[in-house]
């Protein structure tokens, strides 16, 4: 045996044991509660994410429930979620927040001008700060805020129909 | 009956596996002939039973029996009957059924046209080739059961996401595992010889049609798969980085490397543990591939399914054929003496070099698509996305490009660097000159104009050494009778390195010079989008077999001359509720004419994208030109009639 032919079994069983140890501690990565489910959401101040509207901070999700949508223009998953998030206020009776992360400003507003904008308020994360602060690890991401601030409910990926009927409907009932 | 019947020839497929997976090998490591010749009706009653199997889950997806869980997980009375079939692989359980039945093809296939092999190491092919199949089969009914009964059956099925309700998209899964699959057969190949220990041109002659029979149906389905992403997702991109491509694209560049490499031990006898190495990657590149996107670990459009208990099993398979195959390769590599030298300035080592950039390209992919999730479950949160693929990759590519077009000029062995370049001057200038001038008449970003040259340098570069081997210049009279004399293979290179260039200048002019508007129009509004005016005639409702659409009737013109009208739609289907939008395009050669239509505005205006994309039909031309010449490389002569003899048969190997 010679060092440069074990070398890729040694660098593939770094790999798996690396993930391995993961899988282990970490069975399903989508349904183990994330670092944030169950804290006060992150103390963040954005500036409004279109011409007119209003920003996002901390203190709008004080005394209240709300959905928060992490989006931005250039992610096709969340033009795919974008009819859903239209009709989302209108069916659940919740206010419907977004963040737009790492977008640039001209592309969002030609795109909330042109399939809609759901948001009743949202916040412009332009650096991707502040998603980073919520735990992110992409977009789209949907998070539900209880009354007290704590973020009690998290969805990666594009939302659809059963998951909005099956969970996110049944979690927004059992805060009311 | 029918679907129980699946069931069960699914479960006689996993014992003709297991026969097929011991007895073979067995019988060739003894020199039992006996044992040797199961290999081979085993494939065939492997592949009879699976297709079976398949065809009985087909069935119930036609006749809409949805007692079947899985049809009524994912189809509808009111599918058209193309999505009914295509359904059958639109899901979980039924795409690994595809995958297992694709598997079992390429076995059969080996079984069928590999009469030219040693039969004991044909045996050890199809004997490692049906343990592949063993784990999946296993997968599938152990974790993955298409045929599981659902009581009280439903009265419709939930129906397909629609998606996915294409005809891109019916036949992009497909496409895609007759290339992840068709890898298998080179990866079956290298194990084989790692466990006779014996490489030579006769193995890399046998291993080529497969592995270009792959490469040519993973392009196709690559290709196929991002031109649905550009019509069907809506807003005109055409390559997003997403982790479900990058699956797809890694095992393409380590096939293609492979592709490469192979050529060498072919012609020169060396190169031969590396090849190997490739053999043995790409396949377990084909594995992660199916591993990421079957497991759930990924959260995209694009993945269907999540459950623990299936990414166990595929973890531990994944480790149990990398980590065992690349154990054996550690024991057994050392064995493989090259025997043919070369000096620095020579094909070979263009090759390698080539080797060298794919490999990396494949690992810097496999990095920016494993770090974030392994980060992840570690607790930080990383984002490795487009912005990082996108300088790293072509970076990459700019090093690989100026090798593309002086390797197959350079002599095998020794080359003559001072003569190829000679022979290159024009290439180069014009290339330069082409480069320049993009720079300066138009306003550009720089990359573009680096892409057209190299463009450029690809398209002449490569006839330049057409025209070198058909003696153009020397004696022309004969030239056209020397290019119908060329071997297939040859004309493969060059079809597909033309292809390359076709492809880059579409990325390039297309990226540089799209134009996009979005806006808010009302019918009657005309919108200018690059040189074209739009114009909204009109926006109306339309119903189709399973769903209502909103279509918008666009008008365009250039200069006041008509060119084309356009009809986009907003689908709404019904079963499950859920909207696609079908952009309308007219595909220019100069360019494509995109239009979308979005919503409705409280005030009765539309608000619409509209795009201008130069060349941008290019990427796939340049795709379907690259398959074309693995194709023609395929119909060579030399590999239908079959590989010489190696000139010795080497020790190890029982007489047949």
């Amino acid at each position: 045996m010679k060092p440069q032919h074990v070398l890729p079994l040694a660098i593939f069983l770094t790999i798996a044991v690396a993930f391995g140890v993961a899988f282990y501690l970490n069975l399903d990565p989508k349904a183990t509660p994330f670092a944030i489910e169950g804290k006060p959401v992150p103390v963040f101040a954005l500036p409004p994410a279109v011409e007119g509207g209003e920003g996002l901070s901390t203190a709008d999700l004080q005394g209240k429930v709300a959905i928060v949508n992490f989006h931005a223009s250039w992610c096709a998953p969340c033009r795919a979620e974008h009819p859903i998030l239209m009709q989302l206020e209108k069916r659940t009776g919740v206010p419907v927040y977004g963040i737009a992360w790492k977008d640039k400003p001209a592309d969002l507003r030609a795109w909330l001008a042109a399939d809609g904008n759901p948001f009743s308020r949202a916040g412009f994360d332009g650096n991707g700060r502040v998603g980073i602060d919520w735990g992110i690890s992409g977009v789209p991401e949907t998070f539900i805020v209880d009354r007290s601030g704590k973020v009690v409910w998290r969805f990666q990926g594009a939302l659809n129909e059963p998951i909005v009927a099956k969970s996110l409907i049944p979690v927004l009932q059992g805060l009311k | 009956m029918i679907v129980e019947l699946g069931h069960f020839a699914l479960i006689l497929a996993l014992v003709a596996a297991l026969v097929q997976g011991t007895v073979p090998l067995i019988g060739a490591q003894r020199g039992y002939a006996a044992l040797i010749a199961v290999a081979r009706p085993a494939a065939f009653l492997q592949l009879a039973l699976v297709a079976l199997s398949f065809a009985a889950l087909t069935w119930a997806y036609v006749v809409s029996d949805f007692s079947v869980a899985n049809v009524a997980l994912n189809s509808h009375t009111d599918k058209p009957m193309l999505y009914k079939i295509s359904g059958v692989w639109g899901n979980h359980e039924g795409s690994i059924l595809l995958w297992i039945l694709i598997l079992a093809l390429f076995g059969a296939g080996v079984a069928a046209f590999g009469r030219n092999l040693p039969a004991a190491f044909r045996a050890r092919v199809l004997a490692i080739q049906a343990l592949i199949a063993v784990g999946f089969l296993a997968f599938s009914l152990f974790t993955s059961n298409p045929f599981a009964r659902l009581d009280p059956a439903p009265l419709n099925g939930n129906g397909l996401n629609p998606l996915l309700q294409d005809p891109g998209l019916a036949f992009h899964p497909p496409m895609l595992y007759l290339g992840y699959v068709g890898f298998s057969i080179a990866f079956s190949f290298a194990i084989a010889a790692l466990i006779e220990g014996r490489v030579d041109p006769a193995w890399a002659r046998w291993v080529r049609p497969w592995t270009l029979a792959a490469w040519s149906f993973l392009t196709a389905g690559i290709a196929l798969g991002s031109w649905w992403a550009y019509y069907e997702l809506g807003w005109g991109g055409w390559w997003f980085w997403d982790p479900v491509e990058n699956a797809s694209f890694m095992p393409w560049l380590a096939g293609t490397a492979l592709l490469h490499s192979a050529i060498v031990v072919e012609k020169r006898d060396t190169l031969k543990s590396w090849t190997i190495l490739l053999a043995i990657l790409t396949f377990s590149l084909s594995l992660l591939g199916t591993f990421l996107v079957r497991s759930g670990v990924l959260t995209s459009v694009h993945s269907f399914a999540s459950d623990p208990a299936r990414g166990v099993f595929i973890l531990g398979f994944l480790i149990l054929v990398v980590g065992g195959s690349l154990a054996l390769y550690a024991v057994r590599a050392p064995s493989m003496k090259p025997t043919g030298m070369f000096s620095p300035v020579s094909r070979e080592t263009s090759l390698i070099l080539n080797n060298l950039v794919l490999a990396v390209a494949a690992f810097v992919i496999l990095f920016g698509t494993l770090y974030p999730l392994l980060a992840k479950e570690a607790g930080y949160q990383v984002s490795v996305a487009a912005p990082f693929f996108n300088i790293v990759f072509p970076a990459l590519m700019a090093l690989l490009i100026p090798f593309m077009g002086l390797g197959p000029l350079l002599a095998w062995k020794r080359g003559n660097l001072r003569e190829s370049l000679r022979r290159l001057r024009p290439a180069l200038v014009l290339a330069v000159i082409a480069g320049l001038a993009v720079a300066f008449a138009t306003k550009g970003p720089f990359w573009a104009s680096i892409g057209v040259a190299y463009g450029v340098w690809i398209t002449m570069s490569v006839l330049t050494e057409l025209a070198g081997r058909i003696g153009l210049f020397r004696s022309p009279g004969q030239a056209l009778r020397r290019a119908a004399g060329l071997p297939r293979g040859a004309w493969g290179m060059t079809i597909a390195h033309l292809g390359i260039a076709v492809m880059i200048f579409g990325i390039a002019v297309s990226s540089a010079w799209q134009r996009e508007e979005i806006t808010v129009i009302e019918p009657g509004d005309s919108v200018r989008v690059g040189g074209y005016r739009f114009v909204l005639d009109a926006v109306g409702p339309v119903r189709g077999p399973n769903y209502a659409a909103i279509r918008g009737t666009f008008s365009v013109y250039k200069d006041d001359r008509f060119v084309v009208r356009l009809y986009p739609e907003t689908r709404r289907f019904a079963d499950p509720p859920q909207e696609t939008t079908e952009a309308a395009i007219d595909p220019l050669f100069t360019g494509d004419l995109y239009a979308v239509i979005g919503h409705a505005q409280s005030d009765g205006r539309w608000g619409v994208r509209l795009y201008h994309k130069p060349l941008v039909s290019w990427i796939w031309a340049g795709a379907l030109i690259m398959v074309l010449g693995g194709l023609v490389s395929l119909s060579d002569r030399r590999l239908r009639v079959g590989a010489p003899r190696a000139a010795k048969v080497p020790a190890g190997v029982p007489a047949e």
